[in-house]
């Protein structure tokens, strides 16, 4: 079965079923992806899928072939980052870092969705990725950010 | 030192390329995964493993009994007990693999090797282990009552340990009271949680014919030494790898059962052996925090001058002794930032048939603040004076550093009374009071309650005995730093090559930090206990004199004028008198490692140094938070909060403020969400995110924080460390701002955490 992933396609067995976040890790060697609760609960195993964010631990291989994955490693294009990871970097957000792609991933998907998300609109968004370094603060503040300097690169184009 | 800079380390994190134990792949690696105990204590007959053992994939399954010839029993703490003469064999044993009995609900009794980790996980559950449950006792006050069953075979009773801490006339001070404050103090048991859980990679080493350990561990020097008594080696032929570590928060510290046996049999399959742990497993197998009750009774005088201070704590150890000193470390801090002169504290330490239980961020000290900022708010509610004044009328003075405690300490530098006036005026206390009075005085039943917590906290810092540093300028002028310290998300390569930069004069960008590998750092103790800065920065300084010592010498040489003519400018070593005559650190690199040095002079320049603290440190601070109580629902808002944090001088501010913000949000968690509970079968209920509340993005307001800066004679630094701080002062603050969002209820003590029903029905009871 054929994955497209960050644009890129692979080749993978169908069986036996298995998700999508142990493809990518142990099958694929993309672990820009972390394993955090395998519940569902922590978003740090946050992917896209056709742009809409979910938990990759949460879905079976077989769901997403002829679907576009997009994972941490196909966020930046080439050494050109993407301005959530812009965001990210100015505002000294990451501490022990295992959270940072599953936060990216999602606050991505929001402001691809709302390019002009409130406080209140960016913490319920990000209310799904929990952080056990507490950098909530930060995370807030970087994608409030992120979102200006997206709107920015899209006025300039 | 002192400015913002962009932390070395977040480049790669934010692209997803960290390397963490788990992204690591080595060819032939083989899986590990664990048979558990699902009984908290249970006498292990026998193991049946033929249907895994014919599983495709399954390399080998192995018992405790198994492990006995490749592994001695793992390292137990001691508890003091024969300290006079060697260790006293108590029956206390813990093995790779539990051989006969298993002690805790979680406790590993068997793994099987396979191909895969599914295989791995699949054969496991196949394993048949015959159980005769035992009887349990999960509780610490049952674990001490006669008749307990004792956990340890040849042990009368459940203790562990008892010290106690006496000074002075209690007896006479409480009979000479104005009043006297009781209460019995729950300091809930808590998990660490760090968002990567514990993970092991042992591969066979045939130069030492030893073991490549990568590990997610704080300390790796400390596994590297356990790990070679366990397996009989030599130090020299076990290298343990801390690579990216996805935070640790204290339960990362030491050796685990699944690095001895994956080093074990990675030497016995001559083969790579990996296992990851999964979330329930870290619920059950990572050790836990805090577990304490505390009785606390204060005597005052009218005036809120406390006399005499009691303490019983029962602290519970959970199934083996890993840390037993941590509540030794709470009756030490007993008194925190006041000046009782009459004490008697006592610490019992018990085991129960639950997870051992270690350091978590503060490991010893929150608790301690916690009882004693709960006891002055108790005193304050009894006088009808106000909290802060009570905290006033009792401070150490800071005319009184250095400061022998009661409890045998000596606080090096403090001045308790600035941080809590800066922390009262950024909070607007005198406002916040009158808005309370005057939301009590209009009781509307929609108006959530308001409630302003202070604490006041002092915290130990600093720990030795030693830390190390090398520093090396490489031949081309660039600087390599190599530390025993093992940073996991606290970005001390990046605060290191700060001070680097500022103390040789070079480029921040030349500079790399090494650590988390005992192969190419010197030996340290790592990182814990917020003393990375504190005591590596002060081994870090000392490497560098020396570095910097040599440099002057050779630019001397070089500029043909004497040593003391050499100054160091911000990026060149100049002669004083004619500041155009300079040379670059590459310059005298190049000259050091060349023929042209004079024969008097070492070749190279690098150097090593250990740092012995003299002594401990205490960084201290003031927090105030202000709650809002929902009178329908019990629901504890946290609507303001203000840290003053007096860490001495702050070298990566940025960093320092990203260590007090993790800090407030596990202390916050503490007070209002966080409870590993067990039930009276030794059973864990708390397993997963769905019963164990780590706190998410919506739950806390933006805080204020602010700071005072005492720097600490004790370390050329003059730093006191800020790892920890935040957690130990934000506890106290936040459960005495609930408690007094219902004192006009009469509600004066309730115990952590603070969740919705509790609050609710402490409403509800009261009115």
């Amino acid at each position: 079965m054929n994955l497209v992933i960050n644009g890129q396609t692979y080749q993978v067995a169908k069986d036996p079923p298995r998700v999508l976040l142990w493809v990518l890790r142990d099958e694929l060697g993309l672990t820009g992806t972390k394993f955090g609760c395998g519940a569902g609960y922590c978003g740090a195993c946050t992917v896209h899928l056709d742009g809409v964010a979910v938990r990759s631990c949460q879905v079976p291989v077989s769901r997403v072939a002829g679907r576009a994955v997009t994972t941490i490693e196909g966020l930046a294009r080439g050494e050109e980052l993407h301005p959530v990871q812009r965001a990210f970097l100015e505002a000294q957000t990451p501490q022990c870092g295992w959270c940072m792609s599953g936060q990216m991933m999602t606050a991505t998907a929001l402001i691809a969705a709302n390019p002009r998300p409130s406080e209140e609109e960016i913490i319920a968004a990000m209310d799904g990725n929990y952080c056990r370094c507490g950098a909530y603060a930060r995370i807030r503040r970087a994608v409030a950010r992120a979102a200006a300097l997206a709107r920015a690169a899209t006025e300039a184009v | 030192m002192g400015a913002t800079v962009k932390r070395k380390e977040d480049p790669r994190l934010i692209r997803g390329a960290g390397a963490y134990v788990a992204d690591l792949k080595l060819p032939g690696m083989l899986h590990l995964a664990l048979v558990r105990s699902p009984y908290a204590h249970a006498r292990i007959r026998g193991i049946d493993a033929s249907a895994a053992q014919a599983l495709p994939g399954v390399v080998t399954m192995v018992t405790g009994r198994d492990m006995l010839p490749l592994c001695d029993p793992l390292p137990l703490a001691s508890s003091g007990e024969g300290s006079e003469g060697g260790e006293v064999y108590t029956g206390r044993v813990r093995h790779v693999l539990a051989v006969e009995r298993a002690r805790h609900a979680g406790e590993a009794v068997a793994a099987v090797v396979a191909a895969s980790y599914p295989v791995a996980v699949d054969a496991a559950q196949t394993i048949e282990v015959d159980y005769e449950p035992l009887p349990v006792v999960s509780d610490p006050l049952q674990a001490l009552a006669p008749g307990a069953p004792p956990i340890f075979e040849g042990l009368n009773d459940n203790l562990d340990h008892r010290r106690r801490r006496q000074k002075g006339d209690v007896e006479a001070a409480f009979a000479a009271a104005h009043v006297v404050v009781r209460q019995r103090m729950l300091n809930q048991r808590l998990a660490g949680f760090p968002l990567e859980g514990r993970a092991v990679l042992a591969a066979p080493d045939p130069t030492t014919g030893g073991v490549t350990l990568y590990s997610s561990t704080q300390t790796p020097h400390q596994v590297r030494s356990e790990v070679a008594t366990v397996l009989r080696l030599n130090e020299n032929q076990v290298r343990v790898i801390a690579p990216d570590v996805g935070g640790g928060f204290g339960v990362k510290i030491g050796s685990y059962p699944e690095e001895h046996l994956c080093a074990a049999l990675a030497l016995q399959l001559n083969a790579p052996v990996r296992w990851v742990e999964n979330r329930l497993e870290h619920m059950l197998a990572t050790t836990h925090g805090r577990a304490q009750i505390c009785d606390i009774e204060a005597a005052a005088a009218a005036d809120g001058t406390i006399t005499a201070l009691r303490m019983r704590i029962v602290a519970d150890l959970g199934a083996y002794p890993l840390a037993p000193v941590l509540p030794d470390l709470t009756t030490a801090m007993g008194v925190g930032v006041y000046a009782i002169p009459n004490v008697d504290l006592e610490a019992v330490s018990v085991y129960t048939n639950t997870t051992p239980v270690a350091a978590y961020r503060g490991a010893g000290r929150p608790e301690a603040a916690y009882y004693i900022e709960r006891a002055m708010d108790l005193v304050a509610a009894e006088l009808g004076l106000d909290p802060a004044a009570v905290r006033r009328r009792n401070f150490i003075p800071p005319d009184a550093f250095p400061y022998k405690t009661p409890t045998g300490l000596t606080y090096d530098s403090g001045e308790y009374d600035r941080a809590l006036s800066k922390a009262l005026e950024r909070a607007g206390y005198a406002e916040l009071r009158r808005e309370q009075a005057h939301r009590r005085a209009h009781a509307d039943p929609a108006t959530p309650l308001l409630g302003i917590g202070i604490a006041c906290y002092v915290e130990m810092c600093g720990f030795g005995p030693y830390e190390s540093a090398r520093v090396k300028v490489e031949p081309g002028g660039a600087v390599t730093v190599s530390t025993g310290i093992s940073p996991h998300g606290q970005g001390t390569g990046t605060t290191f090559a700060q001070i680097v930069a500022d103390q040789l004069g070079v480029d921040f960008d030349q500079i790399v930090v090494r650590h988390g590998d005992t192969a190419t750092t010197p030996m340290g103790i790592g990182t814990m206990g917020s003393r990375s800065l504190a005591v590596g920065g002060g081994a870090l300084m000392g490497a560098l004199a020396r570095v910097r010592d040599k440099a002057i010498r050779i630019a001397a040489v070089m500029l043909d004028v004497g040593p003391e003519e050499i100054e160091l400018c911000e990026r060149c070593y100049r002669v004083r008198s004619a500041p155009h005559r300079a040379l670059s650190l590459a310059q005298i690199a190049a000259r050091a490692y060349s023929r042209k040095l004079p024969a008097d002079i070492d070749c190279g320049l690098e150097a090593t140094e250990y740092f012995r603290p003299p002594d401990l440190i205490y960084p201290f601070g003031a927090h105030v938070a202000v709650v809002e109580v929902d009178p329908e629902t019990g629901e504890v808002r946290l609507r303001d909060y203000i840290a003053v944090d007096d860490c001495g001088p702050r070298i990566s501010p940025l960093i320092v403020a990203g260590q007090i913000h993790g800090g407030l949000a596990q202390g916050i968690a503490q007070a209002l969400l966080e409870e590993v509970v067990y039930d009276a079968n030794g059973q864990l209920l708390s397993g997963s995110l769905m019963d164990y509340a780590v706190p998410r993005a919506d739950f806390f307001p933006p805080f204020t924080l602010d700071q005072t800066e005492t720097p600490t004679p004790l370390n050329p630094l003059g730093v006191k460390g800020v790892g920890e701080a935040a957690t130990i002062g934000s506890t106290p603050a936040v459960a005495n701002a609930v408690i007094d969002a219902l004192a006009h209820l009469g509600v004066r003590h309730l115990d952590l955490p603070l969740r919705p029903e509790k609050v609710w029905r402490a409403m509800r009871g009261r009115r």
